[in-house]
């Protein structure tokens, strides 16, 4: 094979896509079967089995696809322009997460500063107070419209307790990653293992401290998904956080296994730089979510 | 796996595998295509449906219930199975051959790309077989109408647009990436083909409105089996929340169905006027402020929800803004066409057709844009004749267009031009047929989406339904028509068409299963 500059490498058929989507189609389809017969009272054991199949797959695609491109670079047939493929790939990709989560953000200012003053009578539509007379306005809003659906929230999480110990692990966790990454690039191997199992502990440490918080939300302050635009704002937006903290350390772990296998290279290490990339995503998320959601 | 089947170098793998497990850009292209044709063929049966039953005044032969899940389907069908896919189909074949590229950047991303969509259609169309029937809510699924008040089906509804999501933001990524690296070295971006721009701004349009789709079905999906109230005012959301955040998502998506149209047209006209595009640049301009504007106009979908005043004028003025880009690059295909030594083989007769018919639809556009007058409007035929004038004779006509002018190109067979022209010309007069009478009905104030209508508008809603019959069947020509060339054609030679340009000219035809295995030279213009 030309391995010039010019040469772009076309990978031959490939059977992992065509297994990623039947994966997909079992992990979602399995999901709405499951929700389908939640919503009917029922336990559906065979859209259980529909959906953990489909996780099965999925997670098979993952790593047999992954492995084939690991092969594949380490065989030395991907060319600089390959590299930028992949560079302008995953930095798309980072953007479209970010759009997800400008939608949330988004439902949440949108919520404070319109939808809510207009129901507890300001503004421009102040008119929708007549639906609830005795309706009042604040943020945090403990107490929705119609609390019989909604209960009531005795209080919500301080901000100056667990989530600031966690933006600190986070930022931490930031720095530390750019410290292995640095090791990386000098060729110190023992540096970017003790740099990056920091960072995966930080990542889990946070991970940990957030199951914490949520039982506390639960348990003891009533702040659950089901009290109004707070909680659910509040859990949808620190939720997806938590599953991209997620998927960080998975992607971490994984870097992780392959500096000890002895992969990357001083000058060719995209996926380290990519992981880096998603998990730096990540903790501005987090440093604008501890900003708007615990903080203001 | 790819140590055995190294057949980067050979022509295509034999059998239905060559299909599943292919990276070819061609054969993603062409399976791109056929989806959309399928689905084209199946949202089309359902506006068959729709217009049966409104062929007269009462309920003659769907229930309304089943009526409301036919104008749901039938929209989602069309711009996510129909148009969307139509177009990434015609991506997939042409950028990498308009700018000299081997394949697309991520091939086997490309192929997941595709498989995920037929998946996807599966599970949205598995909802009519289910109690209590498919989406029943309108292809704008407006909470509460699908939160509180839907079919239990909508959760698979939710998910299948999961998946289009992912089917589409993957898409979008790989050809975004392509055009910014796998320009052959020479072309810069102000050389490319316009329909290579068209399809950049437009890749660049979905990833960035996708997701936030992907945001509000997640939402309505918490509010359905979660408990949380996004839209629901008695826990302190607001449903027209939800209408923020689907415009948001689905203006740029009106616009990601237009714009390769507009890229298509653009490379038409002046290959059939023998003359340079006029003004390459304002068009690249012109595109680019229209993809801007996308993002701040969402609200003039939503004039009558009660907006604050404030907000109503915003969104009026910068809807207008839009006809400002759009006008120029109208102008500019007519000043291509001025003085130049025109013929009107089928895809030109199109691509005119697109320029009469999608500046009618944009014309009714403006109206819309007219807050007060807005509200007189708002929900009536005059909206649906406005959509469908530049969906129809816009976006599907771009895409005939697109196939009569490449079909050579792509299996070396010259198309039946007869048959092409007749094709058009029952086309011209069944979209006119059908789409014009409901300007005066939704003026009139005929409501969208009821199955049975007042006695005053049945001669126009018959001349509809008669129009609408004759266009869908017509469509039957272009299959027979698309079939015929590619199995027994006369064989086309390397460029078709005198005055074209571009590099996909320069490879024979059928191009070659693997095109520019070493990059081309730009050619100077």
């Amino acid at each position: 094979m030309d391995h010039s500059p010019e040469h772009y490498y076309v990978p031959p058929q490939s059977h992992w896509p065509i297994i990623g989507a039947v994966g997909l189609f079992c992990t979602l389809g399995g999901t709405a079967l499951t929700l389908h017969s939640m919503q009917q009272g029922q336990v559906s054991l065979f859209s259980q089995i529909i959906l953990y199949s489909g996780v099965m797959i999925m997670a098979g695609m993952m790593y047999g696809w992954f492995a084939n491109v690991i092969a594949e670079t380490r065989k030395g047939l991907y060319s600089r322009q390959l590299d930028f493929s992949f560079r302008f790939g995953m930095s798309w990709f980072i953007f479209s997460e970010v759009m997800f989560f400008f939608a949330f953000f988004g439902a949440l200012f949108y919520v404070r500063f319109f939808a809510l003053p207009w129901l507890g009578g300001e503004g421009d539509k102040g008119i929708a107070h007549m639906l609830w007379p005795d309706f009042t306005a604040v943020w945090p809003l403990l107490s929705a419209p119609d609390t019989e659906q909604f209960p009531p929230i005795k209080e919500i999480i301080n901000p100056w307790h667990v989530p600031v110990i966690n933006t600190v692990l986070l930022l931490t966790s930031s720095l530390t990653l750019t410290l292995a990454h640095k090791a990386l690039k000098l060729g110190k191997r023992g540096m970017i293992k003790l740099w990056l199992t920091i960072t995966l502990m930080l990542g889990l440490s946070f991970l940990a401290l957030q199951v914490v918080e949520y039982l506390e939300a639960y348990q003891h302050l009533d702040l659950t998904l089901r009290s109004g635009i707070y909680g659910a704002t509040f859990f949808l937006l620190t939720g997806f956080h938590g599953v991209h903290v997620t998927i960080g350390s998975i992607i971490l772990f994984v870097l992780l296994i392959r500096v000890f296998k002895g992969h990357f290279t001083k000058e060719k290490h995209f996926a380290f730089e990519a992981g880096a990339w998603y998990w730096h995503f990540v903790d501005v998320v987090w440093i604008i979510l501890f900003t708007v959601v615990y903080v203001l | 796996m790819y140590e055995q089947t190294k057949t980067a170098h050979h022509g295509p793998a034999k059998g239905l595998m060559r299909w599943i497990l292919t990276t070819n850009h061609k054969d993603i292209g062409t399976m791109y295509l056929v989806f959309s044709l399928m689905m084209f063929f199946i949202g089309g049966t359902m506006a068959f449906v729709i217009r049966a039953e409104l062929f007269q005044p009462g309920l003659q032969l769907v229930r309304p219930e089943f009526f409301n899940q036919m104008t749901t389907m039938h929209g989602l069908i069309m711009v996510f199975g129909a148009v969307m896919p139509a177009f990434v189909g015609l991506a997939n074949w042409q950028v990498p051959l308009m700018i000299g590229a081997p394949d697309m950047a991520l091939p086997r991303l490309n192929n997941w790309s595709f498989w995920i969509l037929p998946f996807a259609f599966l599970m949205l169309l598995s909802t009519l077989f289910m109690d209590g029937g498919a989406p029943n809510f309108g292809w704008t699924f407006y909470a509460p109408l699908s939160t509180t008040y839907a079919p239990p089906s909508v959760t698979f509804f939710i998910f299948a647009i999961h998946m289009m999501g992912i089917s589409s933001i993957m898409g979008a990524i790989n050809i975004i990436v392509t055009i910014f690296n796998m320009r052959t070295s020479g072309m810069d971006l102000m050389q490319m083909p316009m329909f290579v721009w068209t399809w950049l701004i437009t890749a660049f349009l979905l990833i960035a409105v996708m997701p936030v789709l992907a945001a509000v079905v997640t939402m309505m999906l918490m509010d359905i089996h979660f408990g949380t109230s996004f839209f629901n005012a008695a826990g302190g959301g607001d449903p027209v929340l939800f209408q923020h955040v689907f415009w948001f998502f689905a203006h740029p998506e009106v616009y990601i169905m237009v714009l390769p149209a507009f890229g298509v047209v653009s490379q038409i006209i002046p290959a059939f006027s023998r003359k340079p595009l006029f003004g390459y640049a304002s068009m690249v301009y012109a595109t680019a402020s229209i993809a801007i504007l996308s993002f701040v106009v969402w609200a003039h979908h939503m004039f009558t929800v009660g907006l604050p005043l404030g907000g109503e004028l915003f969104f009026m003025y910068s809807t207008m803004l839009i006809a400002i880009p759009t006008g120029v690059k109208v102008f500019n295909w007519i000043s291509t066409m001025f003085k130049g030594s025109m013929t009107f083989e089928t895809p030109m007769l199109f691509a005119i057709a697109f320029i009469v018919l999608f500046t009618i639809g944009g014309l009714s556009g403006l109206m819309l844009a007219i807050a007060p007058a807005d509200f007189q409007y708002q929900d009536t035929y005059f909206v649906v004749a406005h959509f469908h004038y530049v969906l129809v004779p816009g976006s599907v006509f771009g895409i005939f267009a697109a196939v009569y002018y490449w079909l050579p190109k792509w299996c070396g067979n010259m198309y039946k031009e007869s048959m092409g022209k007749l094709h058009f010309w029952l086309s011209i007069i069944g979209v006119n047929l059908t789409f014009f009478p409901m300007h005066f009905v939704g003026l009139a104030g005929m409501p969208r989406r009821i199955p049975d209508y007042a006695l005053q508008f049945a001669d126009f809603n018959m001349v509809t339904s008669i129009g609408a019959f004759l266009f869908g069947a017509t469509q039957l020509l272009f299959v027979y028509n698309v079939i015929h060339t590619v199995r027994s054609g006369k064989k086309a030679p390397q460029k078709p068409w005198e005055g074209a340009e571009g590099l996909e000219w320069t490879v024979p035809s059928p191009a070659p299963y693997h095109t520019f295995t070493t990059p081309p030279a730009a050619s100077e213009k």
